[in-house]
Parts: C-alpha cells; structure tokens; sequence
C-alpha cells in the first residue's frame, strides 16, 4: 500500500454505476480505541483464568528469533500443552511476538499487525533487540526500546533466548493475566497520543490512518 | 583465459589498471565515460552474460566512489570485475539498466544508499528499503550511524558499571 492509495478516487461497480470511495472513512475506523474497564468482581477473575489458558499467538518472526518458535511449537518443547497455541492471521490472535529487532520499516507493520488484533491482547518482546537494541545499538534503522511504540507485557531477555525461557516468559504473563495486570491494551488506548506521537516520530513517511482495524 | 580478451579490449578502451589474484577473476579498471561501453562489450562479444552484482565503495579520503561491474561468463567460469571511479561530491553516473533489467534494482539501492544518481534508471528515486529516509545517504562513510542512532532513537539507560574491588568492599564490608 502506498500513500496513494488512501486518496479519495471514482471507483466503478460491477453496474457500472461510478460512486466515489474515501478510503480512509470507508475502508478504516477512524475512531481511537477505547478503554475496556474490567468487570468487578468474581467474574472477571474467571475471565482471567480464562484468558489466560487460552493464548493464540501471532509470531511476528523478525530477525533470528522466529527460529525459536519451531522447537516450541513441534514435540521436544510442545507448548500446546500450556493451552499455547498458534495463528496465521492478527484477528485470531490475542497475543503478539515480536521476536527480534524491528527496522522502522517493519516497526510500521507490527503497529497495523497489533492494532488489528481483538482486545484482550498482548505483547511479548523476545530478545536483547526488543529491550535496548542489543547488537544494532548503533543501528541507523532499527529502534532501540519496543515499550516506545507498543505497550510490552513480558520482556524475554536473551540473545537469542531459548524455549524454556520463552515458556517461562509464557508462565509470567500467565500470571499477569490471572492478576489482572495485563493491561496493555487498555494501556495504549489511555496513553494513545503518546504512543502516536513515538511512532510518528521514526516512522517519517506515515502512510496509513492513525489506527487501523 | 583472459590474454586475448585483454588485447580486444586494450584495443577499444584505455584501461588504466588489471588486477587479480585469483585464476578465474580479473577486474579492470576504465575511465568514467567507458564503464557501461565496456560492459556491453564483454555482454555483447564474449558471453559475460551474467551480472553478478553491482557496487558501491566509497573511498572517502580521495572524494571517489569506486563503482564494481561484476559479470560472470557461464561457459568458462570466468569473471571480470569493470571498475570505475566516480567524483563524490557530484555522484552520477551513466545508467545501464537496458542491459539487466536487474540493474535498475542494483542502481535504485545505491542510488538511496549512496546518493548515487543514474538519470534515466526506471524507478531509481522510489523508497527501496528504507521507506521516507531523510538527509545524508546512510552507505556514505562521513554518515556517522552511532551519533544519528542516539538522537534518532529513545534509548534505555544504559547499565551501571562498577570497579568489582571497591564495589564488594563498599557492600561486605561498609564500615572499614
């Protein structure tokens, strides 16, 4: 998609009737998401247990972590049986890896991939790349901290880490989840404009609508 | 391999150097205005027909950039290596694109890496990898890519570092 595509154009139907498309009205939300405030009370902690028993994941495999994803996902580490399993598309997922360092290019990518997802979701940054940039400190196009573009729930660090940190990273967020501390969806609808005014701030050829879903 | 090859070429180009070390391998070096005749030339007459890769490298302390044609002939394993050295300040360079069409990709990433221009190249001003890329070409070797990644990019602290000695001293033993 280019920056084109998102002007208003004539489009002609298959009757041929011509009818004028604006497609960052008709084709996105322009909305900003919004807070989903917890239910009180008992409820919601079985919300939580659930939740946390079931997490789809969409492996976003950026550079040499997505490697790691198969010994997790096929029999030696088998994380399925944690109630772990994964997803090819971001509206099935609840959860999103970003395993590896991001180049503004891709950081573009991974914003639309995690503003796509349904709510309740989380982020888990996999690697040294994610938490401070690891081996492309001095990279001229990869950004250093992910926490800066997308609300982070579990770090895994390690260069790269290991499955069994990965389902010990799974076991932590399983935990936050329970206590009711995962929240960083409702974390990037509050602080929205920050988050916005961060992206913005790398991504020079903003191309896209502000939120996108 | 390359002795008669050499003559037909001292023949139509003034070649200013022949270098290589390995059996298979030779690079040429020609003058500016001659690079792409001479890599028709090798195309057209002697089955060079092969672009491996063309590239960029910038000898800064001499304001040149060093541009590297390399062809490979399939029939008898050989390469040739044109080379060409190009003013760095005013970078252009004679497009070549009707050759390969694979070309116009080689010169569209110097073209947004180096700041090389090729006029006339399809699509050489379009992003390539790095999409809205702003000021100095990152390949140039005066780009300095640590300054501009500090002030680019919100960093996280880094960590504290301490002397082991006197750090285990000011812990175990705090009131020596």
């Amino acid at each position: 998609m280019s920056i084109d595509d998102l002007k208003k154009k004539i489009v002609t139907s298959p009757d041929g009737d011509e009818f004028e498309v604006n497609p960052m009205t008709d084709y996105f939300c322009g909305d900003c998401p919004e807070e989903a405030r917890p239910v009180k009370g008992i409820l919601e902690k079985f919300y939580n247990w659930a939740r946390s028993e079931s997490i789809w994941v969409l492996g976003f495999g950026t550079g040499c972590g997505a490697i790691e994803m198969r010994p997790l996902m096929t029999p030696r580490f088998d994380a399925y049986r944690y109630g772990i399993q994964w997803r090819p598309t971001p509206r099935q997922a609840n959860m999103l890896i970003v395993s590896g360092y991001l180049s503004v290019k891709t950081l573009k990518r991974v914003i639309r991939v995690y503003e796509q997802m349904q709510n309740p979701k989380y982020v888990m940054g996999l690697g040294s790349c994610t938490i401070n940039g690891g081996m492309y400190y001095d990279s001229y196009n990869t950004i250093k901290r992910l926490d800066y573009y997308l609300p982070v729930d579990v770090y895994v660090a390690g260069c790269m880490p290991r499955p069994e940190a990965l389902l010990a990273g799974f076991e932590k967020l399983k935990q936050l989840i329970r206590e009711g501390n995962a929240e960083g969806a409702n974390d990037y609808a509050n602080r929205f404009e920050w988050y916005k005014a961060n992206q913005k701030a790398v991504i020079l050829n903003w191309d896209m609508p502000d939120y996108n879903w | 391999m390359f002795d008669q090859l050499i003559i037909a070429f001292k023949e139509r180009f003034s070649l200013t150097d022949i270098s290589g070390t390995e059996p298979g391998l030779r690079f040429i070096t020609v003058p500016k205005g001659q690079a792409v005749e001479a890599v028709r030339f090798l195309l057209d007459e002697h089955g060079y027909r092969h672009l491996v890769l063309l590239t960029a490298v910038d000898y800064l302390e001499q304001g040149v950039f060093q541009l590297t044609y390399l062809l490979h002939n399939p029939e008898n394993k050989s390469d040739i290596g044109i080379r060409t050295r190009i003013d760095r300040d005013h970078a252009t360079m004679e497009s070549a694109h009707e050759l390969w069409p694979t070309m116009a990709t080689y010169q569209r990433e110097l073209r947004e890496m180096f700041g090389i221009s090729f006029p006339g190249s399809p699509g050489v001003d379009d992003d390539f990898i790095l999409e809205g890329w702003q000021g100095m070409p990152p390949y140039r070797r005066d780009f300095d890519t640590k300054v501009f990644a500090e002030s680019f990019y919100p960093q996280r602290e880094g960590r504290q570092t301490h002397d082991p000695a006197t750090y285990m001293k000011e812990k175990l033993y705090p009131n020596e």
